[in-house]
């Protein structure tokens, strides 16, 4: 019968469809799901972020990074707007970005458009959570602390402060965090 | 008066109809069925004064629409009373064909794109226009009073249209709207001298700027609501003054965000009889001297009933919105971005609250306080605010709905975003509250299952659809299985709208629902894995409904022309934004609309959509007229 023809198609169609799923659910859905989370390979590779362990409650599929799904959550786009607006208007013109560090139990807001390059940024953010950051080496990313600055960029993904020209870094970056002891040496040696 | 036309539906014999086949009737050159006539008891020798003076009393367009299919005259008689005409699909009918049935029309309510277009699944351009409705109307019913338009694509000509040719034009409420800018709004408010209600809810407008507020001419005193709060820009205070204090019978005014909070105690001043009041921005310095006075202001709004705007609400001026409190039965937060402590602070003080819109920064604990509080609650909505992307720790969880639940027993429509939710909280939810007529809830992350049980949210819902036996309108999502949609289409009997996204694993699903839920008159689907055997085998189903939207769905194009052949008064659309260079008949589309029709194939598609031709040998027809 004709349906069965189309049912068969469908079955070839399914397999190469893009679909999110839990793992096990859909043929496509585990592939998909680690394509998502391997990030990009001329980036270094990703430190196990704790949130999500840390996080009580959250489900498997809560890990980072969500892929961006056309119309969901269902908001429409006046309320998204409005609430955006709120956001870039309370900060003013300039380029704000959350700063955290490891340990520090408070937040930081800063505004990146105030600096003009990475030197600047540094000693701001040495000053502002009172630690040093150590020296920057292009391949081998910081030495000499115990500290290393990371930040995420636009595509989720946790990159070394310092790895991109600063204008670009200025534009990508969507917060920043200063990684505190072992975890940042995985970062800080990796390739 | 109810109970007359009560009277009337209990003396019929005949099955209720649907809105459609009373076009159908009045289509075939007003023949009618044979049958009608026998069974119905009154003759046609009954007065049509009398008839006329009894459908007087029938105000619910669902009951006239009964009326109209018992026989000729009765259907006669009702047409020419008609005064609100509602039509929930703007392709459904002909404007002409409206425009001639209903003589005394007074009141035109449209809806245009579908639902999901408020969520960007359907590409710009789909439709969904004003004019031809404004054309047709403004040559054949110069009487027209009000407009009403929901999702629709409306232009400055249309309002320049309304302003020029209905003389005593009184309302103009656009919702959702688009396509049109400040300058027709000027036209309209220049013109319309009988101009009573202008609300622009959540449109988008190009904004040329805020002189449009000053185009209302002097002598206009008939306003009666005034909504700009989707606009961007200044509107001149001075004229805003001037016409509030001309305008005595102001009850509504929602201003937009860019009128400052220091100067809201000037107007207010001069409207103290608002029921109801939109702020625009809630967040300038004011000194303690304007503090004191805006506070007064408010405190001399008597008959304040409902609250909205507050954007970028500051916690230290809630104390300045306590005298309001006590007599508020709707409340909107939603764009308030304060915290629980600070809304805790403010709902604790609102017990007479009918209706509540809130971020979901009121996290559980909030929530509790309404439940203790608000015993009046009728309606609820949370919104995700976004925080939790921020990692900011934002504590809403199923409890807090659980909670509302228990506590507000006159609740009967909640919209609720949640990370996740168990099978546990929606059993409770739906023990405590069986009148829910309106339950949507949205489990943010796709096919997020019960976090405790890892089990689908089958049961949950299953508990919801059981208990809430008036059920009209249900949003489902989280990790859902066939046998979900199996409880749905058993126990939803009087489910009349649905949107799915995310679930169900076969064509069973889509079957459970199509031959289950005998009301259904608006379903929704995306991202659900099935498609055309359930849809061919329901078909005569969807000509009952008014709309069924699927996309990332599995329908294949072969069954999208079987099914536009099959019934002659479905429209079955193709939205395709990336088409293929070819199309096999088991080549799946991006997004089918099928919505059932008398006006036929509509001519004014973009390139993007193709609407299934009816003869097989043509296939697809793209009748495209720009």
């Amino acid at each position: 019968m004709e349906n069965v023809g189309v049912c068969d198609e469908f079955v070839n169609l399914k397999a190469t469809e893009l679909r999110l799923g839990l793992p096990g659910t859909e043929d496509g859905g585990e592939a998909e799901k680690q394509k998502i989370s391997c990030g990009r390979s001329n980036k270094r590779a990703l430190p196990e972020t704790e949130k999500d362990i840390e996080s009580t409650g959250k489900t498997e599929t809560a890990s980072p990074p969500k892929a961006q799904i056309v119309g969901w959550p269902p908001v429409r786009s006046y309320r998204k707007n409005n609430i955006q607006t709120k956001k870039n208007e309370s900060e003013g013109q300039g380029m704000y970005v959350k700063v955290s560090m490891d340990g520090a139990p408070y937040l930081r807001k800063i505004d990146l458009t105030v600096y003009k390059q990475y030197s600047e940024l540094m000693k701001s953010l040495e000053n502002m959570f009172k630690f040093s950051v150590g020296e920057y080496f292009e391949r081998e990313g910081y030495k000499g602390s115990d500290f290393v600055p990371t930040y995420e960029d636009k595509d989720g993904d946790w990159m070394l402060v310092g790895d991109v020209p600063w204008e670009m870094f200025v534009s990508s970056c969507k917060r920043l965090r200063i990684m505190k002891g072992s975890e940042a040496k995985g970062l800080g040696c990796s390739v | 008066m109810a109970s007359v036309s009560l009277l009337f539906v209990t003396l019929l014999s005949v099955t209720l109809y649907i809105n459609i086949k009373s076009f159908i009737l009045w289509d075939q050159s007003q023949t009618f069925l044979p049958s009608l006539s026998d069974s119905v008891l009154m003759d046609r020798r009954f007065p049509f004064k009398v008839l006329e003076h009894i459908f007087s009393f029938v105000d619910s367009n669902e009951d006239r629409n009964s009326v109209s299919l018992v026989c000729k005259s009765w259907f006669e008689t009702e047409r020419r009373t008609r005064k609100r005409v509602f039509v929930g699909n703007c392709y459904a009918v002909s404007p002409l064909k409206v425009a001639r049935r209903f003589p005394k029309m007074r009141s035109l309510t449209l809806k245009g794109k579908p639902h999901f277009a408020d969520y960007n699944l359907v590409p710009d351009g789909w439709g969904g226009y004003a004019w031809p409705w404004i054309e047709a109307m403004a040559a054949r019913r110069p009487l027209l009073e009000e407009i009403r338009l929901k999702r629709m694509v409306v232009t400055d000509e249309c309002l320049e249209k309304i302003a020029a040719s209905f003389r005593d034009f009184k309302s103009l409420v656009l919702t959702s709207c688009e396509g049109f800018s400040t300058d027709g709004i000027a036209a309209i408010a220049s013109t319309c001298r009988k101009l009573r209600n202008l609300e622009l809810r959540e449109c988008i407008v190009d904004d040329l700027g805020g002189d449009w507020l000053s185009y209302f001419p002097e002598t206009s005193t008939s306003l009666v609501s005034l909504d700009f709060s989707c606009l961007d820009s200044e509107v001149k205070l001075s004229d805003l003054e001037r016409l509030l204090s001309r305008s005595p019978n102001l009850k509504s005014l929602k201003l937009n965000r860019s009128v400052t909070l220091d100067v809201l105690e000037s107007l207010l001043r001069r409207a103290p009889q608002l029921v109801e009041l939109g702020t625009g921005s809630f967040s300038d310095e004011l000194d303690p001297e304007e503090i004191s006075k805006l506070t007064k202001a408010l405190s001399e709004l008597k008959q304040l009933k409902s609250l909205s705007g507050l954007w970028d609400l500051l916690p230290e001026y809630i104390p300045v919105l306590y005298s309001v409190c006590p007599r508020l039965t709707s409340l909107n937060l939603s764009y308030a971005t304060v915290q629980m402590p600070d809304l805790i602070d403010l709902l604790s003080r609102c017990s007479k609250l009918q209706k509540l819109w809130v971020m979901d920064l009121i996290e559980d604990k909030g929530l509790k306080t309404v439940a203790l509080c608000c015993k009046e609650l009728r309606e609820l909505r949370v919104f995700p605010s976004g925080a939790d992307l921020d990692e900011t720790d934002v504590t809403l969880t199923e409890q807090g709905l659980v909670s509302v639940s228990e506590g507000c027993q006159k609740l009967e429509s909640v919209l609720y975003f949640c990370v996740q939710f168990t099978n546990a909280a929606l059993v409770s939810i739906a023990k405590n509250r069986p009148n829910f007529r309106c339950f949507r809830l949205c489990v943010m992350e796709p096919f997020a299952p019960d976090y405790r049980t890892q089990q689908p949210l089958d049961e949950g819902f299953k508990a919801i659809v059981e208990r809430c036996k008036d059920l009209r309108r249900l949003s489902v999502s989280g990790l859902l299985t066939d046998k979900a949609f199996e409880y749905i289409g058993v126990h939803a009997k009087k489910l009349r709208m649905l949107s799915i996204a995310f679930a169900g694993d076969s064509d069973l699903m889509l079957h459970h629902l199509l031959s289950g839920c005998e009301s259904l008159k608006k379903l929704e689907i995306r991202d659900c894995p099935f498609g055309d055997t359930a849809l061919l085998e329901n078909a005569a189903k969807l000509e009952t409904m008014r709309s069924l939207w699927m996309s990332s769905c599995f329908v294949s194009f072969g069954a999208c022309k079987q099914l536009s052949q099959k019934m002659p008064r479905l429209n079955v659309e193709v939205i395709d934004e990336h088409p293929p260079k070819t199309r096999p008949d088991s080549s799946p589309v991006e997004r089918i609309y099928i919505y059932r029709t008398v006006a036929g194939p509509r001519l004014d598609t973009p390139e993007f959509v193709w609407t299934i031709h009816k003869k097989p040998e043509v296939g697809v027809s793209r009748l495209a007229i720009r």
